[in-house]
C-alpha cells in the first residue's frame, strides 16, 4: 500500500460556542478517490476550509508529503497543489469564463517588465481551451459567465482547480447541481484524475455515487471522527448507521392514497424562449414528478405557475374554474405555492428570525389593521416547524444560523402554513442530509394523504421512480412523455430526458 | 460542550445578533451622547441653560425629519439622494403661490404635495424602469434644484402670508418649539410604522432578499414606490418649516443636506447595505449631532472644522461596534481552547 500524500491528524477547530471539529483524522491517497461522509453540521465544509487554509486548525496536525506544513491563507494550500471545488462555487458571473479559470493566477506575457504587469490574453484562452476540452466541457472561454447554465459553471468551476498543478483535489458535493448527463461526464472526470495519480477527496450524500467512485471512506458525525476503511468491504446499511447512529429505511415512503377529483389543470402553456405547449393535469392526493435535464425548461414552467416568469400565455384552471396568475401573491391566493430550487436566494429571507419566515406570506391575514401580532406569528410558527420537526433552539433565531436541511423545512413550513391546495417542489432534497431527506419524503406522502396535490421536479431519478404516481418528462422546453407509476423504468425516463430512441 | 454541537447549527455562520446590552449600537449611542452632554456643560456654562437647548434643536430637526423616512428606505435597500433638491423644489413653488397671494395653509400644502409628488416621481423611475436608485435620484437631484433655478433665477421670495411663520419659528409650550414637537411625534410615527407594523417587517425582509421577499407574495415594487413617497413627503414638511424659518426661499436652499441626512441614518446603525437599523438608534444619532455641533458652536469652533469633526466622529462610532465583535471573537476563540 502506497503512503498517503495528505494527512490530517487529530485536527480541530472550534467556533463561539461549536466545536466544529473535534481531533479529527482524514488521510488522502494518491490515485485514490476517498469519500467523506456525514450529515449537514457534521463539519465536512469546515474541514474543507482547513485544508484549503480559508480557516486555520485550533490544534493538531497537517501532514503533506510525510512533512507538517501551516496554512496561513488560501495561497499556502494553493501552492503545494491542493484545489478545492466547493459546495457554493465561487466564481465571478461578470468575468468571462477564461478569466474565471485563471483568476489569481493568470499568465502573464515574458520580458522584463511586462512579466509583472501585461496578462497574456492569447495563452490564457488556449490554456483554457485545453482544459475545458480534456473534461469535455464544450463552451468558448470569451463567454461571460452569466450566461452559462449552473452545470456549465460547475465545470469552469473544476476547469479552475485543475489549471494549477494539482495533487490533491476536494470536491465538495459537486453533483448537487447538476443533470444526470452532466454527472455521468463527471464521474469520467474523476476517473482521468485519478488516473493521472491525484488524490480525490469526495464529498457527497449520494450513496450511488460512492459506490461508483470511491475506493476509501471516511464519517465523521458532529464534529467527530467515527470510521474509516475501503469502500469494498462495506455496505450502505452499515455507513448510513455510522453516520446517523440509526439505521433509516433505505426505500421510499410511498403510501397508498386515493386519487380524488381534477384540481388543477394546465393547457397550453407557452413562453417565448423556454417552453411551449405545456398540458397536463393534476389530481388531489397525487405526487406528479417532473424530471427533465438541466436547461429543458422545467423550473421555468413551474416559476409561471406561480406568477414569476412573463410573457405566458395559456390558460390555468384551478377546481375547473379559470384563474389568472401574474405575480406569487396571485398564486398564493389561488392555493398554489411554490418551494423554489435555489433556496436561500428566493425561498428564504436568512436574515429574518425563523417565525417571521413563516408568517411573511400571510401578514395581511395575521397582522390586525397592520399591526403585527407577534403572539399568533409564534404560534403558528411553533405549529408548523413542530409539524416538520425543524431543528432550532428557539424559533427567534435566525434562519441562516440553521443547516440547510432545516432551512428546507422552514421554506415548506411556510407554505403549508397558507394552507395551499397545490404544493410545488423544486428539487426538494437538493443538497440536504439523508436524515433530513427522508423527512421531507415522509412529509409529502403524508401532505397527499391530508388530501393535497404535489409537483415535484427532480434530478434524483430515485426520488422521482420513488415518490411519483405519474411522471412527466421534459426535454428541451416541451414535454416529451407521460408515463405512469407502473410504466416507468429508470431507462425509459432517463433516455426521454435525453432525447433518445425510445418510440412512445 | 456537547449538547450546544448537538444543535443543528452551522458552525460557519457566527452569529453578532446577541451581543450583550452594553455593546449594542443604541447603548453607544447614549454613552457618546452623555459623555458629550458632560464635556460640554464642563466647557461652556451656558450648555444647560433650556431656552439654548431649545434654540439648539432648530439646527436638526428640519434634517432629522428627512432622516425617518430615509433610515426605512436605505434599510430596504434603496436611496434618495434628491431629498435637498426636493426641498428646493418644494419651497420654490410655495414662494410662488405665496406670491400670488395664496392663503397659509394653501402654501403648505402645496409644499407637502411638491414633495410626495417628486417622492412619487423618484419611485416610479426606480421601480418603473428598473433603475437603480443611486442612479435615479442623481438625475433628479439635478433635475429638481434646476427647475428651482429656472422658476426663480436671481429671486428671493419674502413674501409669505402672516401666520406662515409658526411652522418654523413658533412655540407649541414653554421651550418646545413646533418643530420639535412634530418631529418627536414623527418619531413615534415610524418607530410604530417600523418596528410594529406588517409595513415595518415588508421593509426588512425586502432589504435582506427582495426575491424571496418577491416570491414571498409581497408587492415588492409597491412597497418601495410607497417608501420613496413617504421621503418624499417628509421632504416636503421638512421644506415647509425650513422655509418658515428662514422667512425666504432660495433656489440654493438647503444646499448639501443629502449628505447629512445620510450621516444621521448612518450614525444611527442603519446598515448602509440595507437589511437592518432602528428609527431608536436615528433618534440617538439626530441627538448626537445636534448636541455636537451645539457645543462647538458655544465654543466659536467654526463650521469648516466641525464638518472634520462629524466626519471622524462618524467613522469612529461605525469602526467601534466592528472591532469589538472582532476582539470578543478572538478571547473566545482562546477561552474555548
Amino acid at each position: 500500500m502506497n503512503k498517503a500524500i495528505f494527512s490530517l491528524k487529530k485536527v480541530s477547530k472550534v467556533f463561539p460556542g461549536v466545536k466544529a471539529l473535534d481531533g479529527v483524522d482524514l488521510h488522502l491517497y494518491p490515485g485514490q478517490v476517498t469519500a467523506l461522509l456525514g450529515e449537514n453540521g457534521a463539519g465536512k465544509s469546515t474541514l474543507v476550509k482547513t485544508m484549503t487554509g480559508i480557516y486555520q486548525p485550533d490544534g493538531g496536525d497537517i501532514i503533506f508529503n510525510g512533512k507538517p506544513v501551516q496554512f496561513h491563507s488560501p495561497h499556502d494550500s494553493h501552492a503545494l497543489g491542493i484545489t478545492a471545488i466547493h459546495q457554493e462555487t465561487v466564481l465571478f458571473d461578470d468575468l468571462t469564463v477564461a478569466e474565471n479559470i485563471f483568476l489569481g493566477n493568470y499568465p502573464m506575457k515574458k520580458g522584463p517588465m511586462t512579466k509583472y504587469f501585461s496578462i497574456d490574453w492569447s495563452a490564457m484562452v488556449t490554456r483554457s481551451q485545453d482544459i475545458l476540452s480534456s473534461i469535455n466541457a464544450h463552451m468558448d472561454p470569451n463567454q461571460i459567465l452569466r450566461e452559462l447554465s449552473i452545470g456549465q459553471k460547475h465545470m469552469v468551476g473544476i476547469a479552475r482547480a485543475l489549471s494549477v498543478d494539482a495533487k490533491v483535489v476536494i470536491l465538495d458535493e459537486p453533483t448537487a447541481a447538476l443533470s444526470h448527463h452532466e454527472i455521468h461526464e463527471l464521474y469520467e472526470l474523476v476517473n482521468t484524475l485519478k488516473q493521472q495519480g491525484k488524490a480525490i477527496l469526495f464529498i457527497t450524500h449520494k450513496f450511488d455515487e460512492i459506490f461508483a467512485l470511491a475506493d476509501r471512506y471516511t464519517v465523521f458525525r458532529d464534529g467527530c471522527y467515527v470510521g474509516e476503511g475501503f469502500i469494498k468491504d462495506t455496505n450502505e446499511g452499515q455507513l448510513v448507521e455510522m453516520m446517523v447512529a440509526r439505521s433509516i429505511a433505505a426505500t421510499y415512503p410511498k403510501k397508498d392514497v386515493e386519487i380524488g377529483e381534477t384540481l388543477l389543470e394546465v393547457s397550453n402553456l407557452c413562453h417565448t424562449t423556454e417552453f411551449a405547449n405545456i398540458s397536463f393535469s393534476l389530481k388531489k392526493g397525487e405526487i406528479l414528478g417532473v424530471y427533465g435535464l438541466v436547461g429543458s425548461g422545467r423550473t421555468e414552467v413551474m416559476q409561471a405557475l406561480f406568477g414569476t416568469t412573463d410573457h405566458v400565455t395559456g390558460t390555468v384552471k384551478m377546481n375547473g374554474k379559470e384563474v389568472i396568475i401574474h405575480s406569487p401573491k396571485d398564486a398564493i391566493e389561488n392555493g398554489i405555492v411554490y418551494v423554489p430550487e435555489e433556496r436561500q436566494k428566493q425561498g428564504i429571507v436568512l436574515e429574518l428570525p425563523i417565525y417571521q419566515n413563516i408568517s411573511l406570506p400571510q401578514m395581511d391575514r395575521l397582522a390586525k389593521h397592520g399591526n403585527l401580532d407577534q403572539e399568533s406569528e409564534m404560534s403558528l410558527a411553533r405549529q408548523y416547524c413542530e409539524r416538520l420537526q425543524v431543528k432550532a433552539s428557539c424559533w427567534e433565531e435566525k434562519v441562516m444560523n440553521l443547516s440547510g436541511g432545516n432551512q428546507q423545512k422552514v421554506v415548506i413550513a411556510k407554505w403549508l402554513a397558507t394552507n395551499p391546495k397545490v404544493i410545488i417542489l423544486d428539487e426538494p432534497t437538493k443538497g440536504i442530509d439523508i436524515g433530513s431527506k427522508a423527512a421531507v419524503h415522509e412529509f409529502m406522502s403524508e401532505l397527499v394523504d391530508s388530501g393535497l396535490a404535489v409537483i415535484m421536479v427532480s434530478s434524483e431519478l430515485p426520488e422521482i421512480m420513488g415518490m411519483s404516481d405519474r411522471i412527466l418528462v421534459m426535454n428541451e422546453g416541451l414535454i416529451v412523455s407521460e408515463l405512469s407509476r407502473a410504466d416507468a423504468t429508470p431507462e425509459k425516463v432517463v433516455s426521454l430526458a435525453t432525447g433518445g430512441h425510445v418510440t412512445c | 460542550m456537547d449538547t450546544i454541537i448537538k444543535k443543528s447549527a452551522t458552525p460557519d455562520a457566527l452569529s453578532t445578533s446577541k451581543l450583550p446590552v452594553f455593546f449594542r449600537w443604541e447603548s453607544l449611542l447614549i454613552l457618546i451622547i452623555v459623555l458629550v452632554c458632560v464635556m460640554n456643560s464642563y466647557l461652556s456654562p451656558y450648555f444647560l441653560d433650556p431656552w439654548n437647548l431649545s434654540d439648539a434643536t432648530f439646527n436638526f430637526t428640519e434634517k432629522a425629519l428627512i432622516a425617518l423616512p430615509m433610515a426605512m428606505l436605505i434599510i430596504a435597500k434603496e436611496i434618495d439622494i434628491s431629498v435637498a433638491a426636493i426641498i428646493s423644489l418644494s419651497s420654490t413653488l410655495m414662494g410662488l403661490v405665496a406670491q400670488m397671494g395664496a392663503p397659509v395653509y394653501m402654501v403648505a400644502c402645496v409644499g407637502v404635495l411638491v414633495g410626495a409628488g417628486c417622492g412619487l416621481f423618484n419611485g416610479a423611475l426606480v421601480t418603473g424602469f428598473k433603475i437603480p436608485s443611486i442612479v435615479v435620484t442623481i438625475g433628479t437631484m439635478s433635475l429638481f434644484r434646476g427647475i428651482s433655478y429656472v422658476l426663480l433665477g436671481d429671486q428671493v421670495v419674502r413674501d409669505y402670508p402672516a401666520g406662515f411663520e409658526f411652522f418654523g419659528q413658533g412655540y407649541v409650550y414653554w421651550v418646545f418649539s413646533f418643530e420639535l414637537v412634530l418631529f418627536v411625534f414623527f418619531a413615534l410615527v415610524f418607530y410604530w410604522l417600523l418596528h410594529r407594523t406588517k409595513f415595518g417587517r415588508y421593509t426588512y425582509a425586502i432589504g435582506n432578499n427582495p426575491t424571496a421577499s418577491y416570491y414571498s407574495g409581497i408587492k415588492v415594487n409597491k412597497h418601495r414606490l410607497i417608501l420613496f413617497t413617504l421621503v418624499g413627503v417628509m421632504s416636503g414638511i421638512a421644506s415647509v418649516l425650513l422655509t418658515s424659518r428662514l422667512g425666504s426661499t432660495r433656489p440654493s436652499i438647503a444646499t448639501g443636506w443629502e449628505l447629512s441626512i445620510i450621516t444621521m441614518v448612518v450614525l444611527g446603525g442603519v446598515s448602509i447595505l440595507g437589511g437592518s437599523g432602528t428609527i431608536g438608534g436615528v433618534v440617538l444619532a439626530v441627538i448626537l449631532m445636534g448636541l455636537v455641533t451645539f457645543g462647538m458652536g458655544l465654543l466659536n469652533i467654526p463650521g469648516i472644522v466641525m464638518t472634520i469633526i462629524v466626519g471622524v466622529m462618524l467613522i469612529t462610532v461605525v469602526s467601534v461596534p466592528v472591532l469589538i465583535t472582532f476582539y470578543k471573537n478572538k478571547s473566545n476563540k482562546a477561552k474555548a481552547l
